[in-house]
């Protein structure tokens, strides 16, 4: 089965005058462990393809399948609830690491796994771990302002991760940091999607950072005009694509 | 996880700040609903420490508090002998004003019926001093009169000494009572200075006088029975009466009320007539400032939500891009809401409690006021979250994203 699969995937945002088709016509598939990165210039719909798959953005007409779910064909599917796709199957990871304010490092990894369900205590101890495991364990307590730009963006990428997600979605996450952040960041999503099986999809316009990855798209107007592959991962040939 | 609470703990200084100054318009609120409870208090404050259970006043009148009223002190042996009545007593009101210290003192002065089991309506228990033991000239005062015994206050035509201390009681308008005899009290109340009887009989004199047509016997007849008229003492303005165990009170107040000169008012009627008519005007405008300040209230919080709000677009658009249920949203907005109410609700009740015994007139916290206007605070500030909530429902996700 397939984590990504979409088909046809328009989006016109306006009409008449103003009407700008964002994606036209992309289709593509990604597996379980797969690293993808859809690179463009500014404009070309990369953070709009993105946004689809990511189901806050809703597609004008095509398909978007998340782990064998359906869930746009032409427009949302009626009477599925969206948000707990997101919340249970997608782990979103921005430019901005868009951790709550109020909250401390801990607390804005926990708030992903108690609205799904989690106990306080459960929350709490896999929030730890996962903080520790990206290198975190020291500010626990610290509320975001009081992190650097690399730390918050770790903390974000632990939120992504907290409930295991099937699919990463990644919108220039090294673009607010340095090169040494940058590459980190990028090294430990290539670890994320080995070691827990997630389909990461990494939108950048930095060529440099897409060293090691699976697959990439090159998008243009909207257009996926170029998919050149990195080494083949035994998890497509396997999904039969 | 509470997400109100840690939202509040980020910026408690302007929380608790406007929640404070919130509490000092409930405080107003709340003291306004006491303002009024105490008015109804004092209003029947003297019908209660009477504990008569008949009121026989003039005919077609509220009296003797709304309206004034007078009768003859002798109808006190006719009721008495009304079959149910177990005594009847008369007494008389008025309110007196004095200059004290260099200002004016305003109080109220019951006359009744000093002898020991013969008088109705006298000082209710006393904390200092004993009670008037004889005919004239003295007096038991209410402490708000602020008197200590044996002090003297020159009324009318003579001195009067205070032999005796009762705890508070005020009349219906606020004022501090005080009490005399009955026969002081008309004296003070009927007795004028010699000059002025002089003039009015000068005047009855001039008037007969232009009416040649008189014959002597009518002139002396007429100025007779006008200067028994106009220089009678022994009006009152009400006689109270107790009945006997097992009277039935309407069947009295028939018999009474059929002589065509007098009405007999039950305690009820009285109450009636004091809470509903004289105050009614002071409820309904209290009670239009209270609505108004809830209103404002109300307003304040709607505003201090929805901006709260709009600080917080991005949070709630990264809530809902992670998956947030409108459940979570709403809460955290609701729960501020609420918060913040309850947080002004026991701002504004300690306020009033500490200092409404400092307040000029009477403040009555009533139980059952109080909690109903929490029932009203905490709808309010459900209600104002509204706004906040229906702009924070609207956020879209997508808006996590921008830069
Ligand atoms: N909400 C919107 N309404 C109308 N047009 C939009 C909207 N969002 C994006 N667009 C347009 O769609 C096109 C693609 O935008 P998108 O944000 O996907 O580009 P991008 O590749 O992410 O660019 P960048 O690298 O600058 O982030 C652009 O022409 C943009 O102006
Ligand atoms: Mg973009």
């Amino acid at each position: 089965m397939f984590a990504v699969e979409i088909a046809h995937l328009t989006k016109v945002y306006g009409q008449g005058e103003t009407k700008v088709v964002a994606i036209a016509d992309a289709s593509f598939q990604v597996v379980p462990g797969e690293l993808i990165a859809i690179l463009g210039p500014s404009g070309s719909g990369k953070t709009t393809l993105l946004t689809s798959i990511g189901l806050i953005n809703e597609p004008s007409q095509g398909q978007v399948v998340i782990d064998g779910q359906l869930l746009a064909d032409d427009g949302w599917l009626p009477g599925v609830d969206l948000k707990r796709v997101r919340r249970e199957k997608l782990g979103f990871i921005f430019q901005h690491h868009n951790l709550i304010p109020f909250l401390t490092a801990l607390e804005n990894v926990m708030v992903a796994l108690e609205i799904n369900g989690h106990s306080r205590a459960a929350a709490k101890a896999r929030a730890l771990e996962l903080l520790a495991a990206l290198n975190l364990s020291r500010r626990p307590h610290n509320y975001p302002a009081a992190l650097s730009g690399g730390e918050a963006q770790r903390v974000a990428i632990a939120r992504a991760l907290a409930n295991r997600p099937k699919v990463i979605l990644a919108d220039e996450p090294t673009a607010a940091l340095d090169t040494e952040n940058g590459k980190n960041v990028m090294a430990m999503l290539k670890q994320i999607a080995v070691e827990n099986r997630s389909a990461v999809l990494v939108v950048t316009h930095d060529q440099r950072m897409v060293e090691g990855f699976d697959r990439i798209f090159e998008v243009r107007d909207g257009r996926i005009v170029k998919e050149s592959k990195g080494w083949k991962v035994e998890g497509l040939a396997a999904a039969g694509a | 996880m509470n997400l109100a609470l840690r939202d509040i703990r980020h910026h408690r200084g302007r929380f608790v700040l406007t929640s404070i100054g919130l509490g000092l318009l409930l405080g107003v609120v709340i003291s306004m609903g006491g303002i009024y409870r105490g008015l109804v208090a004092d209003a029947v404050a003297i019908l209660q420490s009477t504990g008569a259970d008949l009121w026989v006043v003039q005919q077609n009148t509220n009296g003797p508090f709304a309206e004034s009223s007078r009768i003859q002190e002798d109808l006190r042996y006719r009721i008495a002998a009304v079959p149910g009545v177990a005594q009847a007593a008369p007494l008389s009101f008025q309110s007196v004003q004095i200059e004290r210290r260099g200002k004016p003192f305003r109080f109220f002065l019951i006359g009744y019926d000093y002898r020991p089991g013969l008088g109705l309506g006298g000082p209710p228990a006393l904390i200092a001093g004993r009670p008037i033991a004889q005919k004239h000239y003295q007096m038991v005062v209410s402490q708000a009169m602020n008197m200590p015994l044996g002090d003297t206050i020159h009324l009318g035509l003579h001195d009067y000494t205070v032999v005796g201390i009762t705890g508070k009681l005020v009349s219906s308008s606020g004022d501090p009572v005080a009490f005399v005899t009955l026969a002081d009290a008309q004296d003070i109340q009927f007795k004028q200075e010699n000059n002025a009887i002089r003039n009015d009989r000068a005047r009855l004199a001039a008037w007969v006088a232009a009416r040649p047509g008189l014959g002597a016997g009518q002139e002396r007849l007429l100025k007779a029975s006008l200067a028994g008229l106009t220089e009678s003492t022994h009006t009152v303005n009400t006689v109270v009466a107790r009945l006997a165990p097992g009277a039935e009170l309407g069947r009295v107040q028939a018999v009474i009320g059929r002589w065509n000169h007098l009405r007999a008012l039950s305690t009820e009627e009285q109450v009636e007539i004091l809470t509903k008519g004289m105050i009614e005007k002071a409820r309904m405008q209290l009670g239009m400032f209270r609505v108004i300040l809830l209103v404002i209230s109300g307003v304040i919080i709607s505003l201090i939500i929805y901006t709260s709000t709009l600080d917080k677009i991005r949070v709630i658009a990264t809530l809902k891009l992670i998956g947030s249920q409108n459940r979570v949203i709403v809460a955290m907005i609701l729960q501020q809401s609420l918060l913040m109410g309850l947080i002004a609700y026991f701002t504004g009740y300690v306020l009033v409690r500490l200092t409404h015994k400092n307040f000029p007139r009477r403040i009555e916290l009533v139980p059952l006021d109080l909690q109903v206007l929490f029932v009203i605070v905490l709808v309010i500030c459900t209600v104002s979250s509204l706004v906040g909530i229906r702009k924070a429902m609207r956020v879209d996700p997508a808006e996590a994203l921008g830069g």
